[in-house]
C-alpha cells in the first residue's frame, strides 16, 4: 500500500508537487515562483477587443494515475509533448462544491460554488461568464458561445440571477441533441450515448437551445451533411468539437466554452473504457488547438483553457469504488489542474500555488475586461 | 421527530431480528444525534438479511453505544451534532426509510458546505469504533484469487502494473488445468474451514462448477433477474415525475421476488444479489463491472476467507439508452478490453481485501487465464520481484498462503 499523507490539504499538496515533479521532467518546464510576477498579456483596448478566450472542461474528470502521474502519462500524450510546452500550467486547482458535472461545471461558468440540483434542467444561480462578458462590454448574442454534450447542460448559458439572465447569456448547442433531432438512424447511435452519471434520465430541454433549422443559418451546415460528418466521428465529444471549428469559422466567437464528457463512461466500472475517453480527450483537444491556430479570426489572439471540472476518487478511499465515481469528496476528487495557452500566456511554466476553480472566471474578467462582480474567486495573478 | 422522542412501536414494519435488536438498544439510540442514527438504522434494517460478519458488526455496536454513559456519548458523536439539519429532514420518515433519508441528508451536505465535516465525523467515528477490540482471529489465512482475461488469444502490453510491487511475478505458469485447481483448492479450503458465506466464488460469465461448500455468485445465473430488472427501470421512467433520484429510492425498495428470484432459495444471497444489481453502476450492463462490484460488496459485507473472482468477456459499449433496454447484443464481445477492466479489476479487489482484518497475514493470486503470467501476493513471498519457477495454479496457491 502506498504511504500517504492523511489530511484533505496534504494530500492535494502532493497531488500538485507529483505534477509539477513530473512535468519538470517530462515536459521540460520551469517553476513559475522562479519567474518575474509581472503579467505578460495583451495590454490596451484594441487588443482586448480583437482577443478570443476559449475554455475547453477536460470532462468528466479523470485522475493522475491516469493523466499526469508517470504510470498515466501514456494516455496523454499530446497534452504533455504539444500543449504544456506551450502553456502556464497551474497543478493545484481545488474545486470546494459539489462534485457533479452539471453543477460544478455552472460554478466554474459563475465563479461561485452553485448549489442547483445537479440532476434538473435548471439554470445557475449566479450570473454567468457570458453574461458578465456581453452585459459589461455590449457584445450581441452571437459572441458568447457553449458547446456541451449533454442535455443536462443545456441551461447553462444564463442565469435567473436579478439585473442579468435571460437575453444575456450565451447560444447553447447541444450537437447530440441536434443529432438526434436530424433523425438519426442507426449510423449514429455511437454519438447519442447519454449521461453516464444519470443514464436513465433525460430532463426536457427549455431555454435558449440552439435549434436544428439554424443548423444551416448559422453554421452553414445542410442537416445531411451534418448526418453524414456524424457518421465519421467515433464520440459524442468528436461530434462537440466538430460544431465548435463550425462555430468559430461561421461566427467567430469572442467566448467559446465547450463542455467534453466522454471520460465520464467511467460510471459504468469499465476501466478501458474510461482510459480510452482519456486518450480521446486528449487528442482532441490537441486537434482543436491546431484548428484555433488554422483560422484566421483566431490565429495569434486567442487564449485556451484547459481545466477538468474535477477528479474522481482516490483508489485508497473505501468509501468509494476507485476510478468510477466522483462521491467521496476526497482529495483526488477535488484537487484537479489547469492550463493557459496561447495569445499573451507565458510558455513552459508551472505554478503549484493552490487555487480554486472558481478562480477562473474572474481571471477572465480581467483578461477581457468584464468585471465579475458576483463571482467569489480571486483572478488568477499569474495570468492578469 | 428527532432520535430522543423514539418508541419501541415506531419499529413494527422493521422484520422480526431487527425490531428485537433496536427494542433491546432503544435507549441508546435515542441519544444518538439525527445527522448519524439513519446510517446505523439503514444497517439494522436489513439485520435479518445481513451476512453473519454484518450481524456481529452490528452487535457489537449497539452494545458499545448501550454501553455509553451521556458524557461518552457526547464526546463520541460531537462531530455529527455540530452538523445543522433542515426541519425538512427532521420531519422525514427516516425511522422507516432510511436509506433515502441518507440521500436527502447527503445531497443536504453538499448543497450546505458540511460533507467535509460529515465525512470527518464519519472517519473518526469508525476508527474510535474499530480500536475499541482487536477483531477475531481468523481459522486461516484470508485467499484472494482474480482469474483474468478469459478469451484472449494474446496481450502485449504488461499485466498486474498495479500489483507487481506487492508481490511475486511468475512468468512461466503451467496454465494446464488452470481453472480447475483453483477450484479445487478453494473448495477444499472451504471444507477444511467451514465459515457461513466464508468462501465465494463469483464468475462474470457462465459458472465453471458448482460447489454446496461454496457460495457462487455469476452473471448469466442472474441474467433472468437483470433483464425482470430493466424491464422494470424501463416501466418506471416513464412514469410522470419520475427523475434519476425518484428512481434511485424505487430501486432501493426491491425485493428479490421483484425480479423474479426463487422465493424458496437463500433469502441472505437473495438480498445482496438484488443489491448488487439495485445499487451498482454498470453491474446490468458490463459482465467486468458486475465481477468487481461483486468481489467488492462480498470483501466489504461478508468478510470471506476465500474468494475467487472469474473475469469474463462483456459486450461492447453502445449507447447507454441501448444497453439498458436489452440484454440483446451480449454476443458482441470487447474481449481485449475485458482484459485491461478485469486487470484493473483485480487491484481493487486485491485493496479491498487489504481494508479487512488479517490483512498483513493475507494472500492474493491473479492468472491470466489459459497463458502462463500469474502474480502471487503473500507474507512469505518477497515483494517487486519476478519469478523464473515452473509451476502450476495448484502451487501458485499454496506458494501464496504458506
Amino acid at each position: 500500500m502506498i504511504d500517504a499523507p492523511n489530511t484533505p490539504k496534504a494530500l492535494a499538496r502532493q497531488l500538485s508537487c507529483s505534477r509539477r515533479d513530473f512535468l519538470r521532467g517530462a515536459a521540460g518546464v520551469a517553476l513559475g515562483s522562479s519567474l518575474m510576477s509581472a503579467s505578460p498579456l495583451m495590454r490596451g483596448a484594441a487588443a482586448a477587443a480583437k482577443r478570443k478566450i476559449i475554455v475547453i472542461t477536460f470532462g468528466g474528470g479523470a485522475r493522475d494515475q491516469e493523466t499526469f502521474a508517470p504510470e498515466g502519462q501514456e494516455n496523454i500524450p499530446n497534452l504533455l509533448h504539444e500543449l504544456i510546452p506551450q502553456s502556464s500550467f497551474f497543478t493545484q486547482v481545488v474545486n470546494q462544491g459539489i462534485l457533479g458535472h452539471y453543477v460544478a461545471t455552472a460554478s466554474l461558468a459563475t465563479g461561485v460554488y452553485e448549489t442547483l440540483n445537479n440532476f434538473s434542467a435548471v439554470p445557475p444561480q449566479h450570473p454567468t461568464v457570458f453574461e458578465y462578458f456581453r452585459k459589461d462590454l455590449h457584445r450581441p448574442l452571437s459572441d458568447a458561445w457553449v458547446v456541451a454534450p449533454s442535455n443536462g447542460f443545456n441551461r447553462i448559458g444564463e442565469s435567473d440571477y436579478r439585473s442579468y439572465g435571460p437575453g444575456m447569456g450565451a447560444r447553447v448547442v447541444l450537437p447530440k441533441h441536434l443529432l438526434a433531432a436530424a433523425g438519426s438512424g442507426t449510423d449514429h447511435e455511437h454519438l447519442l450515448r447519454d449521461n453516464y452519471e444519470t443514464p436513465l434520465y433525460t430532463p426536457q430541454l427549455a431555454g435558449g437551445e440552439f435549434e436544428l433549422q439554424q443548423l444551416e443559418m448559422i453554421l452553414k451546415l445542410s442537416v445531411d451533411d451534418f448526418k453524414a460528418h456524424a457518421r465519421t466521428l467515433s464520440s459524442p465529444d468528436e461530434l462537440s468539437m466538430y460544431i465548435a471549428r463550425r462555430l468559430m469559422r461561421q461566427e467567430s466567437p469572442s467566448l467559446l466554452w465547450i463542455t467534453m464528457h466522454d471520460i465520464d463512461i467511467a460510471h459504468a466500472g469499465a476501466y478501458s473504457l474510461y482510459i480510452d475517453a482519456i486518450r480521446r480527450t486528449d487528442r482532441l483537444c490537441a486537434e482543436f488547438w491546431k484548428a484555433v491556430q488554422s483560422e484566421p479570426e483566431y490565429a495569434g489572439n486567442t487564449t485556451l483553457f484547459i481545466l477538468p471540472d474535477f477528479g474522481r476518487d482516490g483508489d485508497q478511499d473505501s468509501g468509494g469504488n476507485g476510478f468510477q465515481h466522483h462521491r467521496t469528496g476526497d482529495a483526488a476528487s477535488r484537487t484537479t489542474w489547469m492550463m493557459a495557452l496561447g495569445a499573451g500566456v507565458r510558455q513552459g511554466v508551472v505554478y503549484d500555488r493552490p487555487m480554486q476553480s472558481i478562480d477562473l472566471v474572474p481571471t477572465l474578467g480581467a483578461m477581457m475586461g468584464f468585471s465579475a462582480s458576483v463571482s467569489q474567486g480571486k483572478p488568477i495573478k499569474e495570468l492578469v | 421527530m428527532l432520535p430522543r422522542d423514539l418508541k419501541a412501536e415506531q419499529f413494527a414494519g422493521y422484520p422480526p431480528q431487527a425490531r428485537e435488536l433496536v427494542a433491546a438498544h432503544l435507549a441508546a439510540l435515542r441519544q444518538l444525534p439525527l445527522s448519524f442514527l439513519p446510517s446505523l438504522l439503514r444497517e439494522v434494517i436489513d439485520y435479518d438479511f445481513k451476512f453473519p460478519a454484518e450481524r456481529a458488526s452490528i452487535d457489537k455496536e449497539l452494545a458499545n453505544l448501550s454501553s455509553l454513559s451521556p458524557a461518552q456519548v457526547n464526546d463520541w458523536f460531537h462531530g455529527f451534532s455540530q452538523l445543522s439539519l433542515s426541519s425538512q429532514l427532521e420531519k422525514f420518515d427516516w425511522i422507516n426509510q432510511p436509506a433515502q433519508f441518507l440521500e436527502q441528508l447527503s445531497a443536504y451536505l453538499w448543497t450546505t458546505g458540511q460533507m467535509d465535516e460529515f465525512r470527518k465525523a464519519a472517519i473518526v467515528y469508525g476508527d474510535r469504533l474499530r480500536s475499541l477490540e482487536p477483531p477475531d482471529a481468523l481459522p486461516v489465512r484470508r485467499l484472494g484469487i482474480a482469474v483474468i482475461g478469459q478469451g484472449v488469444a494474446s496481450y502485449d502490453a504488461p499485466l498486474f502494473r498495479n500489483l507487481r510491487r506487492h508481490g511475486a511475478y511468475f512468468g512461466r505458469v503451467k496454465p494446464d488445468n488452470g481453472l480447475s485447481l483453483l477450484l479445487n483448492a478453494v473448495e477444499a479450503r472451504a471444507k477444511a474451514h467451514p465459515v457461513p458465506y466464508g468462501h465465494w466464488y463469483i464468475d462474470g460469465g457462465e459458472q465453471a462448477g458448482r460447489s454446496p461448500s461454496l457460495t457462487c455468485v455469476s452473471y448469466q445465473g442472474l441474467a433472468p433477474a437483470r433483464a425482470a430488472l430493466l424491464r422494470n427501470i424501463q416501466t418506471e421512467v416513464q412514469r410522470p415525475g419520475m427523475g434519476p433520484e425518484q428512481l434511485r429510492t424505487h430501486l432501493a425498495q426491491l425485493l428479490p421476488t421483484d425480479l423474479g428470484m426463487d422465493q424458496a432459495g437463500d433469502q441472505v444471497l437473495g438480498h445482496f444479489q438484488v443489491r448488487l444489481l439495485t445499487e451498482g453502476s454498470g453491474t446490468q450492463i458490463f459482465s467486468t463491472t458486475f465481477a468487481q462490484w461483486t468481489a467488492r460488496e462480498a470483501l466489504r459485507r461478508a468478510q470471506p476467507l476465500t474468494l475467487l473472482v472469474r473475469f469474463a468477456p462483456r459486450q461492447r459499449q453502445k449507447p447507454m439508452n441501448e444497453l439498458l433496454t436489452s440484454g440483446q447484443g451480449e454476443t458482441d464481445l470487447d474481449v481485449t478490453g475485458s482484459l485491461v477492466d478485469a486487470d484493473m479489476g483485480a487491484y481493487y479487489n486485491w485493496l479491498n481485501q487489504q481494508r479487512l482484518p488479517g490483512a498483513e497475514q493475507s494472500a492474493f493470486l491473479v492468472w491470466f487465464e489459459g497463458h502462463n503470467q500469474a502474480l502471487a501476493i503473500g507474507p512469505s513471498l518477497p515483494r517487486g520481484t519476478e519469478s523464473t519457477t515452473v509451476a502450476d495454479l495448484s502451487e501458485l496457491v499454496a506458494l501464496a498462503t504458506s
